[in-house]
């Protein structure tokens, strides 16, 4: 009798468990504002993008998104926590509600932003997918790249592409696949393969890492798009406006000249009626967004404008040294283009 | 007095203790399918209202991606459930070629450790201590870059006349495949075998009735290669090969030996035999020691005591935890995703989930799968368990 009751009882208390985790979407909001942080999921070590310093603290661009977002939402970037997760959890970790938004150079495809239940809120890098070889093969081109043995980062679009590349040219392949991006690289170093195939800021970024990055060349083939940006769970406006925005005003600041230094001088004397819009000295758009007035301002201020933000990480600032590219701003010759504030 | 039979109830249902215990059982097994429902049921309803698709329909859509070793047919185009498949078949590959490897070197290790000579016996307790107590994953790892490391590029590569090559990319041998004599080979290989198990039924029956041995090895031998060789030189060789040749950028031709398929066998087998040595002698020291002392009276050789006195009786208590150690290959062998070897785990549970973001379905898809590969094995040892068991008078 006293077993029949304690398992029975056990079984009552588990029940209740299951039934409380059964969260609530369109509260994400509430729940981050309750929790006091964004809970950011990030890569586990991607230069430029998301990685750690020896210092331990987290940098990159999609790194500078999330602290922007907890610049916006509590007017202080250092609001975030990072989980920094694989190739193959960062979906169910934002789907079962282990984070808030997923900023993990995820490239924006319509099966991703239909059939999991997520929303891709922008784009914060234009990328493509590229090769990076030996210089000793002597190779010019991926289309000499028949037969060849590839390193690839497993269940990541860049298998799909590569696939669908070397189907379409008529050549063959084999492929390797890795969990993660490192080893990959150490893979052809090791010679165990003799190109690697990823997004182009990816294949720059690993060069760097390795012993004799001369030895290595990027081809100049880029054979898809890959417009990375971050995301959010379905049936959350709030929550998705938010994080759209952020990144948003970032690009709008940077069109508008308003930089770091001189955002809080711009947002008292300005006479600019976009400038005061977008800093919140003339109307209400803030609010509309249930963010502070200041927002603009805080993001700014704390993080950067996109320009600021991508020649910190991945551009003239940085080890990588890429070309803004695409990710220039619409009247510089890219497709960074961000509706306006009013 | 006789006790009351149970056939007429004392007072209520509730005091009597035999409609106590049904009512109890039959509200508990409610209990548990209710609270499977309920997960079931809650999951669903989740999954619906964030939005996330669910079900099986993901494995009649196109893979996309190719894959380094498949045993069966496969190209970009095939469907995930033929990934699943490639990947189900690669993992039974490994578990088997290291199964087999690691009880072979297991049995050598057991028997090794009881040796009278010394220096066998240290250096068997000296392998058993290091690779039981190193972590599988860092074997595996070693082994990977131990394996991979020294050997030269494709364009390097070692050869053995020309037709075998060894480089870092993995060992490429020819390949066959059958050719038009291929079914009279068969025919004539299947007529040999079916007469050697005649023959040594016949031999077997004359030396019970008569005592005369009769060398059934050398006659089963003969019969093996003569048959089948007259058809090979009747209808010529069976087999037509592909022999591996270097172009650009590999060798390519014939078949692969993948340096990840070795290393991860290599490391699984020595890992576990560290194991299955310590079991076997477990089971050696557990035959009585008067079982020796009576076979060496009657005139038997060491290695005959072993083999038909001591073994048969150890196997009793060697074969239980033999199955654990099997398991815990099997289910090892999904660390092959570290080095990038497409077993089950890398392929379905890590490319195809990604892919299709259906966490769930594709975890208890693996874990199905997982569940059935061991059931099998411990079926099969328990059946085997079952036939050399001991029947005491």
């Amino acid at each position: 009798m006293q077993r029949v009751k304690s398992i029975l009882a056990v079984l009552g208390a588990v029940s209740l468990l299951a039934a409380g985790g059964a969260a609530q979407a369109g509260a994400t909001l509430d729940a981050v504002k309750k929790k006091g942080f964004v809970q950011c999921g990030v890569s586990d070590g991607l230069p430029g993008f998301s990685y750690v310093d020896a210092q331990g603290r987290y940098l990159g661009i999609d790194v500078d998104v999330c602290r922007a977002i907890a610049a916006a939402v509590f007017g202080d970037a250092s609001k975030v926590r990072f989980t920094p997760l694989t190739a193959k959890e960062r979906f169910t970790a934002l789907q079962s509600g282990e984070i808030d938004v997923l900023s993990r150079n995820t490239t924006w495809t319509s099966s991703r932003d239909s059939a999991m239940g997520l929303n891709f809120t922008g784009v914060t890098y234009y990328d493509g997918q590229g090769f990076l070889v030996n210089k000793s093969l002597g190779v010019s081109s991926a289309k000499e790249l028949d037969g060849a043995t590839v390193c690839i980062q497993a269940g990541t679009t860049t298998e799909l592409n590569l696939s669908d590349y070397f189907r379409s040219n008529g050549m063959k392949y084999t492929p390797i696949t890795y969990d993660t991006s490192d080893e990959s690289a150490k893979s052809l170093e090791s010679g165990r393969c003799d190109v690697l195939t990823s997004d182009q800021s990816q294949l720059y970024a690993q060069r760097a890492k390795l012993a004799k990055p001369d030895e290595y060349v990027v081809l100049p083939e880029v054979i898809s798009k890959e417009p990375l940006g971050p995301l959010v769970r379905q049936g959350d406006e709030e929550w998705f406006d938010i994080v759209r925005w952020t990144l948003f005003a970032m690009l709008n600041a940077e069109e508008l000249n308003i930089t770091s230094q001189n955002v809080e001088q711009m947002a008292k004397e300005t006479r600019n009626p976009d400038v005061a819009r977008l800093l919140g000295t003339e109307g209400e758009y803030g609010r509309d967004l249930q963010l502070p007035r200041d927002w603009v301002v805080k993001i700014v201020k704390q993080v950067g404008n996109y320009g600021e933000v991508f020649d910190r990480n991945v551009g003239a600032g940085s080890e990588l040294k890429i070309e803004r590219g695409l990710n220039a701003l619409w009247n510089q010759g890219g497709v960074q283009y961000a509706p306006p504030v009013r | 007095m006789p006790v009351a039979t149970s056939s007429r109830r004392h007072g209520s249902l509730l005091t009597d203790p035999q409609a106590r215990a049904w009512i109890f059982q039959i509200l508990a097994v409610a209990a548990v399918i209710a609270f499977g429902w309920f997960l079931f049921d809650n999951t669903q309803t989740n999954l619906q209202h964030r939005g996330i698709t669910s079900g099986f329909a993901f494995l009649d859509n196109p893979a996309g991606f190719g894959i380094t070793q498949h045993l069966i047919d496969y190209s970009e185009s095939d469907s995930y459930g033929r990934v699943f498949w490639v990947g189900l078949l690669n993992t039974l590959l490994v578990s088997a070629v290291g199964i087999v490897l690691a009880t072979l070197l297991g049995f050598l290790l057991g028997i090794a450790r009881l040796s009278s000579n010394w220096l066998i016996r240290q250096l068997a307790t000296v392998y058993i201590e290091i690779f039981r107590n190193i972590p599988p994953l860092l074997q595996i790892f070693f082994w990977y870059f131990a394996v991979i490391g020294p050997l030269p590029g494709p364009r390097n590569s070692l050869s053995l006349g020309d037709i075998i090559f060894l480089n870092n990319r993995g060992v490429q041998m020819p390949a066959p495949s059958a050719s038009e004599a291929w079914w009279p080979f068969m025919v004539a290989l299947m007529a040999a075998l079916a007469l050697v198990v005649l023959l040594s039924r016949w031999a077997r029956a004359r030396r019970l009735a008569t005592g005369q041995p009769f060398p059934v090895f050398w006659a089963s031998l003969a019969l093996v290669v003569l048959i089948p060789g007259a058809c090979v030189l009747l209808y010529g060789s069976p087999l037509n090969w592909s022999v591996p040749e270097l172009q650009r950028f590999n060798i390519r031709g014939g078949w692969v030996l993948i340096p990840e398929l070795v290393s991860i066998t290599m490391a699984l087998a020595i890992y576990t035999a560290a194991f299955i040595g310590e079991t076997v002698r477990a089971g050696i020291q557990a035959v009585s020691h008067g079982q020796t002392e009576a076979a060496a009276s009657l005139g038997l050789r060491p290695g005959q005591v072993l083999r038909l006195v001591v073994i048969p009786q150890a196997l009793r208590v060697i074969v239980p935890p033999l199955t654990s150690q099997y398991l815990n290959l099997t289910k090892n062998s999904s660390l092959a995703a570290a080095i990038g070897y497409p077993d089950m785990v890398s392929l379905f549970a890590g490319t195809v989930l990604n892919q299709t973001g259906q966490a769930i379905e594709t975890m208890a898809i693996t874990m199905s799968v997982y569940l059935a590969i061991s059931l099998s094995i411990s079926l099969l040892m328990n059946l085997y368990n079952k036939r050399i068991a001991l029947v005491e008078r």
